[in-house]
């Protein structure tokens, strides 16, 4: 019996399971076991087919449809490690949240746990999945299920506009993948990935299938936070309960990223043309990261920041599968491994924030943090390990994207890259100066509106020492994300992957004829350098200086680059208005240069 | 095959976006959204339409019948269950904050900013 369905399904039945047990009286840790049980097996049976995909790719038929006569007629899961490395990505993540969500809830209400592996269940699809509409499905699930998460804390009023604005940003995103997938299904007649890869290789690209294309590409871009679709994160994610964040932005982002690439390779790799998409994708990538970068550094609210960040780091992810190339696909998957774990652990640390004190605001916590050092040091590693601090794995991955970059001419992706490092990793690292360590003045050079009470009743008042169970898996998450960056076989793993994820011959015997093509052959590997990297690591720190400690941003020199930098930022400010109106107007305006772009190119 | 269809799938999208872009109502924005997704059920049964073919009940039609796609209308009804509960969800979180803040208009209660 093949394990392939066994994570959903898994998660699935536990989700209605735990639903139905919400009846009993004392069942708050009932529900925290059984979830924390379920989440680990669900990643022992995501490292299973890891395992089992490194042999060779696996394609699940459900209820044993094989295609017949080479067109698939069911349904399939294939499975090869891109996807299983990131379903099992998605578990561990889940795993860290659950427990530190242990002690997290003062008094845990109805379906967060439901809602929780009703979420897992639906990453795990929609990485497992081959086929497009299966995808869509997920993707929709998905979306409930955060929105319902997002809006959690439903007596509040920012969750409620969080929640709202995250919906149906997401939900016309939902339209337009499915609008895709209506053209591509008219245009091949299948919905199978491969089939639809089949059915379209050797046709000329016409307006129809670049418009299928730029329709999917745009709904999962959404999902993936790139300029200008991102507005809806920062909302989201700084007003979901700490737990959903993590896997908001640890791993949600990266799975709409994924479906483009996974898109692009199996389906339009032959029909469009490459290197007006890389520009297009480097174009849309470079500017996400930069706006996310800047943004980042304006805000005060820590969960705002690090959705910001969030956004920075996606848009760097997609320059780096832009490039269109194996080994960069291979550092993109890296980085998404381990920025996730980063990004998680940063996360915990600012809910353990929340648990002893009740906010998340820069200002309203300044200097009120020493006596946690443990969490402090913690997080300030995962700050350093943010702007890719060698060994963690961010290093790894962006290293490789940076080398490939320069292999392929493309001289101005690497300072780029690094300078957005550098802002996100300096807008943590001064939060976590002022924060853990009272550094530098409680006024920041730019703020953001405060940080209104969002954290009130997502958990009680504490003054006793942090839970070890809330240190746990921020430790674990660290030290997850060293082992990214240091371990070869990680990387081999990796390397494996990205060639199996571009081999689309092979990719399309397997499915449909079920005659596996000899595996891509290992290239050879290199650890990126460390001297870029450390270069890095310090100009965040200098970011972080910059805003924390005399210098050109004190005094009179301050006045001096506030009246410079007014305007710019402004208009960043108004642009991220928080109405959903406007939001729908921007993406209106993307999806449309987008077309334009693809009717002029390709 | 016509072209008015996809004339009106066009047409539907663009109301129903334009509407959420300028509603001043959150559960007329609901609308919006659902009236943008009926263009999705539109463009899925036009795909498959068949002109002359019968509904695709297969055992009560002779063999050589000809019928319209059924993947697309077993699409089109996912699609409608799914819609049905992001609406549903969408509701309830317009009605909560009505209760909230006293609106329904989402430009009335500033978000945070920037």
């Amino acid at each position: 019996m093949s394990l392939a369905p066994f994570p959903v399904i898994t998660a699935l039945f536990m989700a209605a399971l735990l639903a139905a047990l919400e009846q009993l009286s004392s069942r708050r840790r009932l529900l925290d076991v059984l979830s924390l049980a379920t989440a680990m097996a669900v990643a022992i049976f995501d490292w299973q087919l890891l395992d089992a995909s490194l042999a060779g790719t696996i394609v699940y038929w459900f209820g044993d449809w094989k295609p017949m006569g080479g067109f698939p007629v069911g349904i399939a899961f294939v499975i090869d490690p891109a996807s299983a490395g990131l379903a099992l990505l998605s578990a561990l993540l889940t795993l860290a949240a659950l427990l530190f969500s242990w002690h997290h809830f003062h008094a845990v209400r109805t379906y967060y746990h439901t809602l929780m592996l009703l979420f897992l269940a639906s990453l795990q699809g929609f990485a497992l999945t081959g086929d497009l509409f299966n995808m869509f499905v997920f993707f929709e699930l998905m979306g409930v299920a955060a929105y319902a998460l997002t809006g959690y804390k439903i007596e509040e009023s920012g969750p409620l506009e969080g929640a709202l604005n995250f919906a149906v940003m997401n939900s016309v995103a939902g339209l337009m993948v499915l609008l895709g997938i209506a053209l591509l299904y008219a245009l091949t007649g299948g919905l199978n990935l491969a089939w639809a890869g089949a059915a379209l290789s050797g046709k000329p690209a016409g307006t129809a299938v670049s418009a299928a294309f730029i329709l999917l590409a745009v709904g999962f871009l959404t999902k993936g936070a790139v300029l200008p679709f991102h507005f809806w994160l920062p909302d989201a994610h700084s007003v979901a309960p700490t737990p959903a964040s993590v896997l908001f932005s640890g791993i949600m982002v990266q799975l709409g990223l994924y479906a483009v690439a996974r898109i692009y390779w199996v389906v339009f790799s032959t029909t469009l043309d490459p290197d007006l998409l890389r520009q297009m994708l480097l174009g849309f990538g470079v500017a996400t990261a930069l706006v996310g970068g800047v943004m980042a550094c304006l805000q005060r609210h820590l969960k705002r920041l690090l959705a910001y960040s969030t956004v920075s780091h996606s848009g760097m992810m997609l320059a780096g599968m832009a490039l269109l190339d194996r080994r960069a696909l291979q550092g993109t998957l890296l980085y998404i491994a381990g920025h996730g774990l980063v990004k998680g652990a940063l996360f915990i640390g600012t809910g353990v924030l929340v648990y002893h004190h009740r906010s998340v605001d820069e200002k309203e916590l300044h200097g009120r943090c020493r006596h946690l050092r443990v969490t402090g040091v913690l997080f300030c590693v995962a700050g350093l390990a943010l702007s890719g601090l060698p060994p963690f794995g961010t290093w790894t991955g962006k290293g490789i994207i940076k080398e490939t970059a320069s292999d392929l001419g493309y001289q101005f992706l690497p300072p780029l890259l690094s300078l957005c490092s550098a802002l996100t990793a300096g807008a943590v690292l001064r939060a976590a100066g002022g924060i853990f360590f009272g550094l530098g003045h409680s006024d920041p050079f730019s703020s953001s509106a405060p940080a209104t009470g969002e954290e009130g009743s997502e958990t009680g008042h504490s003054r006793g020492p942090t839970p070890r169970i809330m240190l746990v898996p921020l430790g674990l998450l660290l030290v997850a994300s060293l082992g990214v960056g240091m371990l070869p076989q990680v990387q081999q793993v990796a390397d494996q992957a990205a060639g199996r994820f571009i081999d689309r011959a092979a990719y399309q015997a397997l499915v449909l004829q079920g005659t596996p093509l000899p595996l891509p052959r290992p290239a050879p590997q290199a650890r990126p350098g460390v001297t870029v990297s450390f270069v890095t690591t310090a100009a965040a720190l200098v970011v972080a200086a910059l805003f924390l400690g005399p210098g050109p941003l004190r005094g009179r020199g301050r006045e001096s680059v506030k009246v410079l930098l007014r305007g710019p930022v402004r208009l960043l400010r108004r642009v991220h208005s928080g109405y959903i109106g406007d939001y729908v107007t921007w993406f209106i305006c993307g999806t449309g240069i987008m077309m334009a772009l693809a009717q002029f190119w390709f | 095959m016509t072209v008015l269809p996809y004339l009106i799938v066009i047409e539907l999208l663009l109301v129903g976006l334009y509407g959420i872009a300028t509603s001043r109502n959150t559960i007329h924005l609901v609308s919006c959204l659902f009236v943008a997704q009926s263009s999705t059920y539109l463009l899925l049964l036009s795909v498959g339409y068949l002109r002359g073919g019968t509904a695709p009940i297969t055992d009560e039609i002779p063999a050589n019948a000809r019928m319209v796609d059924p993947v697309v209308q077993a699409l089109t009804l996912t699609d409608i269950v799914v819609g049905a509960t992001v609406s549903a969800l969408l509701l309830a979180f317009a009605l909560q904050r009505h209760k909230l803040t006293g609106t329904l208009d989402p430009r009335k209660e500033p978000p945070q900013r920037g």
